[in-house]
């Protein structure tokens, strides 16, 4: 039995790295311009935690193969080296190893979330709330009206609470069910929820970003190539949480002004 | 260490049939209650992942009987999406609270921590008392919220804020359910710190001569170090699930901010934080997954070294390492706030303690797979399970690599690949140690050995089953399969719902190879053949008294302890072992004082 454990074992190792080893099911192309080191990351982690999950599975199943069963005048007798060398052994390889995808991910983190965005990013509002996200652009002025949650209204379509009556920056604030961006241009997202916490979560973008209701949260990223993906919420946030999803339009420069002037006549 | 005169005992033994069985405050009859409680919860938890694995597998099944559950919820038997979150929270619940932290917590270290240190009882039995039974009110409350108001709460086992201080206009369960699972949670919370009490001053002051602290088993060691933990762990978990229900029922904001809008209505709460919840939930969350696999990693050396016939290559750095872990976790709990809007630097310096915790956690390893060399190892139901957890150990502990890191966790969390994570290093891996306890201890606790064949039949099918669980979801995990979502609608998840239909058939067939372990232990609990005091030629205290073990312990006889507890691989008057209450001096090279 105790062979047959071992066997076991080896199999279900082989078997659960033949996925990772064949990409059977990975993330979509990055479309960011940050990405790329995250899954450069992502690779390194999945070569050094693949070879620790082998080494320590076939270990075991040889132990328990040799070991298992010996007779009764088989000899106790222990791992030369003994604790101190596996001691020194964790330290040295897995200290070391997972010290140094610590290290060398600190950049892919902070290219998203220590740089800040540049001046001339282009400002997005998006608003969380159960169960829908909307987009809000400046307008011609460049400037957001402010917002005023007791106006907020979905029934007259005011989703985000603005006053243009009296809020001359308001009045060119175009608001939008999903979002576009033009490719290649730098986005400065501006994150608030509305009631409770959502998160922003687009594969390809390589983001991920919680709403924190109170709180004004913001992430930048450029998007490098054409195509319409889904923003989906990923923070459990009520009974319609799986169906909270919006999509992503990366435009040409000229499409996505094009796109705006058709939202600021609506 | 006190000498054994020290200790009076604390109480005759009962006469009525209540003290004795149910208000009983003898700490073997109180394990034996966590034991059973925690087996009913596994029941019920277990019965609820099927329900949403079949929900998730099939969308629109209707499952017969449902709705006679909750007519509302799932009408015609067909689940609604409110009522698989409201399911998804209640498995949650009950299985890290009522069966991870009570059965190899609170239940074997009741019944053997204090035998193990040679003790007649814990040093505050009426405290014990009410540890369990305000566990078990606990459980009483948080099913109630199945029958109550529009059901429990939906808000995941994590009830982040201010999902969860908002009331019911957040969402169905989110009055009455979130209240009753605050309620549930803070007496919870009272029962361990009251269990913790007992558990600390037993392993410390109640030691019988010999006893030196190096000289206790691991299992001993693992249960001191978890309720060391329990004890601050705990004690923060239970005010922040005070302030929620102040948040319903006082008017207070304490995981509310200003102006939130639901309905078209600003909520009438301001000022408050949402991010406290979770950094106050999470410092309790770390550690509570160290309070259930700790306890697993001292029965596992514990079972494994009475079946390689040899001690550890060295006890003291497996009792460092559960040190390290307990320290540790305390450290880390950040990461399970990457994305959170906290300060992203915070985020790095969560993240290298956590990556530093893989150290302790390899060491472990190491020690167990390299004491296997040159032993002879006996398999058996208790050494497969102990087995098993080594290797699931591993399995779902290397994708902690990934998880430790902000910038991969950017694209991994929330997803199924965390939930495999955590299913198999803190569900799985602590499952197995539980099975491998109780068919080590089962002899000791019930006086009849359990049936060996159906043991290791269970271990066959939960082995290769859990396997077939849990791995695929790091897959699906890594494709972007958001969890705590009821319907897979979205363009990228549709071609992953054959993966879930595997998934399904393998969890089913897994859960329903757990009615062996069941019929086993009721069977063998009347109808096993009776248990020698030694079945396993095992060398610590809890083998050396009388199976089962008089009211107090030891017949009124006080145990002295001459050896560390693994002396194994020896040549002795009785075979390949010396008791540690035996005087008969071996040569031997391990003894670790």
């Amino acid at each position: 039995m105790a062979k047959f454990f071992s066997i076991t074992i080896v199999l279900i190792a082989i078997f659960s790295a033949i996925p990772i080893l064949r990409h059977t099911w990975v993330a979509p192309e990055d479309i960011s311009t940050h990405g790329a080191l995250i899954d450069e990351q992502m690779s390194e982690t999945m070569a050094e935690a693949g070879i620790s999950f082998l080494a320590a599975q076939f270990i075991l199943a040889l132990f328990i193969w040799k070991f298992s069963n010996r007779g009764p005048d088989a000899k106790i007798k222990s791992f030369p080296g003994g604790a101190k060398g596996l001691v020194i052994a964790a330290l040295l390889v897995v200290g070391v190893e997972v010290m140094a995808l610590g290290v060398f991910g600190v950049k892919a983190w902070a290219n998203v979330y220590l740089d800040a965005p540049s001046a001339n990013a282009m400002p997005i509002q998006v608003q969380a709330g159960q169960f829908a996200f909307y987009f809000r652009y400046p307008g011609p002025d460049g400037k957001f009206g402010g917002l005023h949650p007791e106006l907020i209204n979905e029934g007259s379509q005011n989703i985000f609470g603005l006053d243009p009556e009296h809020d001359v920056d308001a009045r060119d604030d175009i608001v939008a069910a999903e979002m576009a961006i033009p490719v290649n241009k730098e986005v400065h997202l501006l994150m608030h929820a509305k009631d409770v916490g959502h998160s922003f979560f687009v594969r390809e973008l390589r983001v991920q970003q919680d709403f924190v209701p109170g709180l004004d949260v913001s992430l930048h990223f450029t998007a490098t190539k054409v195509g319409k993906y889904e923003i989906v919420c990923t923070q459990l946030c009520g009974l319609g949480h799986y169906n909270m999803k919006a999509y992503l339009e990366v435009m040409s420069q000229q499409d996505f002004d094009n796109w705006l002037k058709q939202q600021a006549g609506q | 260490m006190h000498d054994m005169s020290v200790q009076a005992a604390h109480h005759a033994p009962p006469t009525s049939f209540i003290r004795k069985h149910i208000f009983s405050q003898d700490h073997k009859v109180i394990g034996k209650q966590y034991y059973a409680l925690a087996l009913f919860a596994a029941i019920v938890g277990m019965f609820l992942s099927w329900l949403m694995r079949i929900h998730l597998a099939w969308n629109n099944a209707a499952i017969p009987g449902l709705q006679l559950l909750s007519s509302s919820g799932a009408p015609g038997g067909v689940m609604t999406p409110e009522y698989y979150l409201q399911l998804m929270t209640m498995h949650g619940t009950i299985m890290v609270f009522f069966v991870l932290t009570t059965a190899p917590f609170a239940a074997f270290g009741n019944f053997f921590l204090p035998i193990q240190v040679g003790a007649e009882d814990m040093p505050f039995p009426r405290f014990n008392m009410m540890s369990f039974w305000v566990t078990f009110v606990a459980f009483l409350v948080l099913m109630a919220s199945f029958f109550v108001g529009d059901g429990p709460t939906l808000g995941g086992w994590t009830q982040y804020a201010p999902l969860n201080s908002i009331g019911a206009v957040g969402g169905p369960g989110q009055g009455t359910g979130v209240v009753l699972w605050a309620i549930s949670i803070a007496l919870f919370c009272v029962g361990q710190l009251l269990g913790s009490l007992n558990f600390i001053p037993t392993t410390l002051d109640l030691r019988v001569k010999g006893m030196s602290l190096m000289r206790l088993p691991l299992s001993a060691w693992a249960w001191f170090i978890t309720s060391c933990m329990g004890l601050t762990a705990f004690a923060v978990l239970m005010p922040a699930c005070i302030l929620v229900i102040l948040d319903h029922v006082a008017g207070t904001s304490f995981f509310v901010a200003s102006n939130l809008v639901l309905n078209d209505q600003v909520l009438p709460h301001s000022g408050g934080s949402t991010l406290l919840w979770q950094h106050l939930f999470w410092f309790f969350g770390h550690p509570e997954v160290y309070i259930a696999i700790v306890p697993g990693i001292g029965i596992v050396s514990h079972v494994l070294i009475t079946n390689m016939r040899r001690p550890m290559l060295s006890a003291r750095v497996l009792i460092y390492s559960m040190g390290a872990l307990a320290v540790l976790s305390y450290m880390v709990y950040g990461h399970h706030m990457f994305v959170s809007g906290m300060n992203p630097f915070s985020s790095l310096a969560f993240s290298f303690p956590t990556l530093v915790i893989t150290i302790p956690s390899t060491v472990v390893v190491l020690i167990w797979t390299f004491s296997l060399y040159g032993s002879k190892l006996r398999i058996n139901s208790a050494s497969l399970f102990a087995l098993g957890f080594i290797s699931m150990f591993v399995s779902g502990g290397v994708s902690g690599f990934f998880l430790a890191q902000p910038s991969i966790d950017i694209m991994l969390h929330a997803t199924y690949f965390v939930v495999g994570h955590f299913h198999l290093v803190m569900g799985v891996a602590a499952m197995f140690g539980i099975f491998a306890g109780t068919y080590f201890w089962f002899p000791k606790m019930a006086g009849r050995m359990m049936n060996e064949t159906l043991g290791k039949l269970h271990f066959w099918l939960s082995f290769v089953g859990a396997y077939c669980i849990f791995m695929p979801f790091h897959y699906l995990g890594m494709a972007g399969n958001i969890r705590r979502y009821s319907t897979f609608t979205d363009d990228f998840l549709q071609p992953l719902i054959p993966v879930h239909r595997f998934i399904t058939v393998a969890a089913l067939i897994t859960g329903a190879a757990q009615l062996i372990f069941l019929y086993n232990l009721i069977h063998s609990r009347y109808w096993g053949k009776p248990a020698p005091d030694n079945p396993w030629e095992a060398t610590s205290l809890e083998w050396s008294t009388a199976t089962p073990p008089p009211f107090d312990n030891f017949g009124g006889k006080h145990p002295v302890v001459y050896h560390d507890p693994y002396q194994y691989g020896v040549e002795s008057s009785v075979g390949d072992y010396v008791m540690q209450t035996s005087p008969e001096q071996v040569k031997t090279e391990h003894d670790e004082k």
